[in-house]
């Protein structure tokens, strides 16, 4: 009887073994985030409430500032306000940090803005090749892919490669500038306004903008659909 | 530090990876990851400078390998020790050690908003005259400052031209370790790519990086 109760637990810890490996190799496909990390950052957020040294409130309202309030909706309406008025566009381009002051996005990582206008002999794109520096006012949070090793290793040194991968083959007499925000001045793209879209107002046109035009890798596309990516 | 951080110019980083309706964070714990790490910048134990060059800190094969909000939270595993908010043993155990009298957050959610707004200083000082001019050709110094620099390998002993002046700003070299803030101003600075990548580049790419004047010199 101990001999079979023995081979039955042998079994079930080997079944929950294999069933713990494939968890693992199902996660490493994705993004290989070690299991206990979850319930390490829980443990230092219990502590450092118990501490008195986070607010709960206040993280959740940090949270909650980004996943809801703060976006590439905000540059979007700073640009189709560039489209249609030229005074807005020269005030923008001359001192963008307080022209986007304007609309009203004012929040950390956007202090000192520079925006920067494509056209058709000049294209923009912006990196941060030391790690993630990115204008948040406007464009919140940045995407994985560009605060990706591919990304910030190529942007510099094979920038027309890059945009061709987002599907963007740039002209051989296009001008490309590239912008490595090493410092703290943080960068916009100014899209090119796309032909066929005279009639639409600053609403219609802000839902054609789309993040990956304001960072240089597409541009915006008027018969497209726009909004998220 | 001349560390894998330093990414501009490095081969075999395989093509870009997109998600398409990607998510602000991908789970809870990144938020909140991402939420502590703000809150705790509050208490002004160390800069905003010292938190890079902490995620610089991580050894290499583990920065390759690690999420980028893995990346926040090993760092603040290390800074809320380092920095002294909490013990190794509290940090272990998830429990404050006893006796301990509780403080009150730097960071409060009523401040959030107004604290969210609040950042990086004024960029003007007159008092701080500019060691170069726009229009001036200069080279990036060949200089490999074994602490936390913004100034990427890629462009050092290269030479570009000044195309703006920003203003006065702190220097990251000092203020991630506590040396000062040894303000200065910082240019746009613009180099041809085929001075940084040679002639396989395109004739009409550039590349403009912003640099200190501790970076740079007359070319």
């Amino acid at each position: 009887m101990s001999t079979s109760r023995r081979g039955f637990l042998t079994a079930a810890i080997g079944a929950a073994a294999q069933g713990q490996l494939h968890a693992q190799e199902h996660e490493h496909e994705h993004q290989a985030v070690p299991s206990d990390l979850t319930l390490r950052v829980k443990s230092l957020e219990s502590l450092l409430v118990e501490k008195g040294l986070v607010d709960p409130a206040a993280l959740d309202a940090l949270v909650d500032t980004f996943e809801h309030k703060v976006g590439p909706r905000n540059g979007a309406r700073v640009v189709a306000r560039a489209w249609i008025d030229a005074a807005y566009k020269k005030r923008l381009l001359a001192n963008a940090s307080e022209a986007i002051a304007e609309l009203g996005y004012t929040s950390g990582q956007g202090e000192h803005m520079m925006v920067v206008e494509n056209g058709p002999r000049i294209h923009n794109l912006v990196v941060c090749t030391l790690c993630s520096c990115y204008p948040w006012p406007v464009l919140g949070l940045p995407p994985v892919w560009y605060k990706s090793a591919p990304y910030r290793s190529r942007a510099v040194m094979d920038p027309r490669g890059v945009v061709r991968e987002f599907g963007l083959e740039l002209a051989e007499d296009v001008e490309v500038r590239v912008w490595d925000s090493t410092a703290e001045l943080r960068y916009l793209v100014l899209p090119e306004r796309p032909a066929g879209t005279e009639n639409l107002n600053q609403d219609e046109l802000a839902a054609l903008i789309t993040r990956d035009a304001m960072i240089g890798v597409r541009k915006v596309n008027g018969a497209g659909r726009g909004g998220k990516e | 530090m001349n560390g894998v951080h330093d990414m501009g110019g490095m081969h075999g980083m395989g093509p870009v990876k997109y998600e398409k309706d990607e998510p602000v964070f991908h789970a809870a714990w990144e938020g909140r990851v991402y939420a502590m790490n703000r809150a705790l910048r509050a208490w002004r134990k160390w800069t905003l400078d010292t938190d890079r060059h902490g995620i610089e800190l991580l050894p290499p094969a583990e920065y390759l390998r690690m999420s980028y909000y893995e990346r926040w939270a090993a760092r603040m595993f290390e800074q809320v020790v380092q920095f002294g908010l909490v013990t190794k043993d509290e940090l272990e155990s998830g429990r404050p050690a006893p006796g301990t009298p509780k403080a009150t957050p730097a960071l409060t959610a009523a401040m959030s908003s107004r604290f969210l707004s609040r950042g990086i200083p004024s960029s003007d000082d007159p008092k701080i005259r500019p060691l170069f001019k726009v229009g001036q050709h200069v080279r990036a110094r060949n200089i490999h400052p074994v602490g936390h620099t913004r100034l990427p390998r890629y462009a050092r002993g290269k030479a570009g031209t000044i195309v703006r002046d920003h203003g006065v700003y702190s220097f990251p070299d000092t203020t991630a370790h506590f040396l000062g803030e040894k303000r200065q101003h910082v240019y746009s600075v613009r180099f041809a790519a085929r001075e940084l990548w040679g002639d396989s580049a395109s004739p009409r790419d550039f590349i403009y990086i912003d640099m200190w004047d501790d970076y740079l010199e007359r070319a």
